[in-house]
């Protein structure tokens, strides 16, 4: 039993004209064997929530704290972060060239498992992993991100989410730009995750489409840099009729 | 490019070569027939056995304007060449011919090149032994022919003469071996008959004392296949210059070049490819990554597309990554094209920092930041490396590469680069 705690979480991005404040405080907590989902217009800051949590150096934490299970995760490095059980599927998962996947993935599991997995056991795992997001075996051999489509970038995603097996999984817009195939096979994917009952998910969207196929417990409205109404899966309903209309004035 | 996004001290084609084309003008060349105009106007070199017809470069010359003219322990200059404070040792197949012949045997000067800087008439002229490896024709060679130098004191200059034919329908490959102290000057000569296939790997892996100043010729025969690499980790002063034409027509060079420069090393790598002979190919990339205050490299691509080069194509790209702060890396691409008949032309240059989003994503998958670092460099360096195509040279370099970057650990990474 994990618990992930964001606390007033306030965070500035460096810009031109100086910095600019983009979560105003931000208040959740996320326990294991719960899915939380995340909706919010495009600009509202849903990114820079998952990117502040993993720690990427542009942003800046101005006040607030997260903790997981008691642990000051903002005083953690990027891989610490990672190692500690977060885990962050981006929303444009960055090409490293010259790094095949399954170099990259062994050296993951390495890392977060603070030993090298067994030989076996793993190709066979990874190659579980594959077929069911339906990878293609000759993938392993790509270059990490490098001239993956778009659909097969979100599936390396989800197949190291359920690689590395964290405690907590943000998802950034997973299902942006997925057709209906590749929907559900990555929400196939997430739901074996979180199957055990105890992990934890926060699963921003954009779009209520997902949420058919992967049921939040909780559904939190982003609007502005914060939580503007939190509920349950009627509030995703409501969203699904109305859009964000309600909470930004105009059709989102 | 994603790892290279933030131009630095780059000099492009646009500028480099808009400014030549204004001195020169396209229509001005008058380029021999034969070989001795090694110069092309991409840079009006002097071509001359006589050190006389060379004078002593200043630092001034468009050719030497990056070097570090202080470092150069007079090579440049008069001091005497004739140390022997080195040791060789061959380990050939043997089907491979390796002899040590005088100076005034007729391999010599085989591949028509003629010396176009001071340095390299003063080699010619003092060099008094000529290594010689002849790859007899229809030999099929696996094993790699190394051939390892390795100085022993920078107290004396030196001069060195190598000469390598790999003769009609070989296949083999050549790697030289640079280790130790050294203040090294030399003329490497390659020439491939008809159909003939060489790799020739020259690896500078001097100590930190180390000055050398290389020159080779690269005659390439009527399909021959050629693969030349150059790879410069050691040494304090590195300066290779390479230029490749062709003795006729359906010639393939591919010109490969790894270089890792360290806190205050210059590392300099000079091209020119002559197109001078219709339906060949030619293709070059050179990767380089520093890292420490005062690292420096040069790269300097000149390719020219003579008239009768009709039906060629020809691509040049040079990628540099800034690791930290206090390096630089200078790269000027340089494509001259003198007949509109030829198949393809291109060339790019790239130099820029470390890319923070890759190692954000390593590290946001537990990878720790030195071990995220590894993983892009090797990762920048593997498609070189693999298209060397030598396994035994792959892992080596691969080694080194991280043996390098062991060096620079700790060392803040690059924030900006100017
Ligand atoms: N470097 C930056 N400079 C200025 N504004 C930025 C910068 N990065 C992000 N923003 C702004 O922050 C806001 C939130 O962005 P983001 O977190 O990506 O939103 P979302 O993921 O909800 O679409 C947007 O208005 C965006 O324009
Ligand atoms: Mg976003």
């Amino acid at each position: 039993m994990s618990t992930l705690e964001i606390r007033d979480l306030h965070v500035s991005v460096e810009t031109e004209a100086g910095p600019k404040e983009i979560l105003r405080g931000v208040d959740l907590t996320v326990r294991s064997g719960e899915t939380h989902a995340i909706m919010g217009p495009n600009g509202s800051g849903k990114s820079t929530l998952a990117y502040s949590l993993a720690g990427h150096p542009k942003y800046t934490v101005t006040s607030g704290e997260v903790l997981l299970d008691g642990d000051d995760v903002l005083a953690m490095t990027v891989d610490e972060r990672a190692r500690a059980g977060l885990f962050l599927a981006m929303q444009y998962p960055v090409e490293v060239p010259g790094v095949s996947v399954s170099n990259f993935l062994r050296t993951a599991k390495t890392a977060v498992d603070g030993e090298a997995p067994k030989l076996r056991t793993w190709v066979k795992d990874v190659k579980q992993a594959m077929d069911q997001l339906a990878i293609a075996d000759d993938f392993a051999e790509r270059d990490l991100n490098t001239g993956f489509s778009g659909g097969e970038k979100k599936r390396h995603e989800i197949l190291q989410l359920e690689l590395l097996n964290p405690k907590f999984a943000v998802l950034d817009e997973t299902d942006s730009g997925l057709d209906i195939d590749a929907l559900r096979v990555v929400s196939d994917g997430v739901n074996r995750f979180s199957a055990g009952g105890d992990k934890g998910v926060l699963l921003i969207t954009h779009y209520t489409r997902i949420l058919r196929y992967i049921k939040p417990d909780f559904v939190h409205v982003f609007v502005a840099g914060r939580v503007a109404e939190a509920g349950g899966s009627e509030l995703a309903e409501k969203l699904e009729e109305k859009g964000y209309v309600d909470y930004v004035g105009t059709p989102a | 490019m994603t790892t290279a996004n933030i131009p630095a001290s780059t000099e492009k084609h646009a500028s480099a070569g808009t400014a030549q084309q204004a001195q020169h003008g396209l229509t001005e060349h008058s380029h021999g027939a034969g070989a001795p105009d090694h110069g092309g106007s991409a840079f009006d070199t002097v071509a001359s056995f006589d050190v006389a017809d060379h004078e002593v470069p200043r630092g001034r010359e468009e050719e030497w304007r990056f070097t570090p003219m202080a470092r150069l322990r007079g090579l440049h200059d008069d001091a005497p060449l004739d140390g022997h404070d080195y040791e060789v040792s061959v380990d050939a197949d043997p089907q491979v011919v390796v002899e040590t012949v005088e100076a005034g045997d007729p391999r010599r000067g085989s591949s028509g090149y003629v010396p176009n800087d001071r340095v390299s008439a003063r080699a010619w002229a003092e060099a008094d032994k000529v290594l010689a490896i002849t790859v007899p024709a229809d030999a099929i060679v696996d094993k790699p022919t190394i051939v390892r130098l390795r100085g022993l004191s920078a107290e004396k200059a030196a001069a060195g003469h190598v000469v390598i034919t790999a003769e009609r329908f070989s296949q083999s490959v050549v790697v030289l071996e640079h280790e130790g102290s050294a203040a090294f000057a030399d003329n490497v000569e390659v020439i491939t008959h008809d159909g003939a296939r060489l790799t020739l790997v020259t690896l500078q892996d001097w100590a930190d004392d180390a000055v050398h100043l290389s020159h080779h010729h690269v005659s390439v025969g009527r399909d021959s296949v050629v693969k030349h690499v150059v790879v410069s980790f050691g040494g304090d002063l590195v300066r290779t210059s390479v230029t490749l034409d062709y003795s006729a027509p359906g010639g393939d060079a591919e010109l490969l070049g790894l270089y890792f420069a360290d806190s205050g090393q210059h590392l300099e790598k000079r091209l020119f490819v002559d197109h001078n002979q219709p339906n060949c190919r030619s293709n070059v990339l050179y990767k380089g990554a520093l890292q420490g205050s005062k690292a420096h490299t040069v790269w300097i691509g000149n390719v020219l597309i003579r008239p009768a080069a009709e039906g060629i194509s020809t691509y040049e790209l040079n990628r540099n990554l800034v690791l930290t702060d206090g390096a630089r890396a200078d790269s000027v691409p340089n494509l001259e094209i003198e007949t509109g008949e030829i198949e393809g032309a291109g060339h790019a240059s790239a130099t820029g920092r470390f890319d923070d989003e890759q190692l954000f994503y390593l590290m946001a998958r537990g990878i720790p930041a030195d071990e995220a670092r590894r993983l892009v460099v090797r990762g920048f360096f593997t498609e070189l490396i693999n298209k060397i195509g030598v396994p035994e040279i792959a892992e080596r370099l691969t080694a080194t590469v991280e043996r390098e970057l062991a060096l620079g650990e700790g060392l803040p990474a690059a924030t900006t680069t100017h």
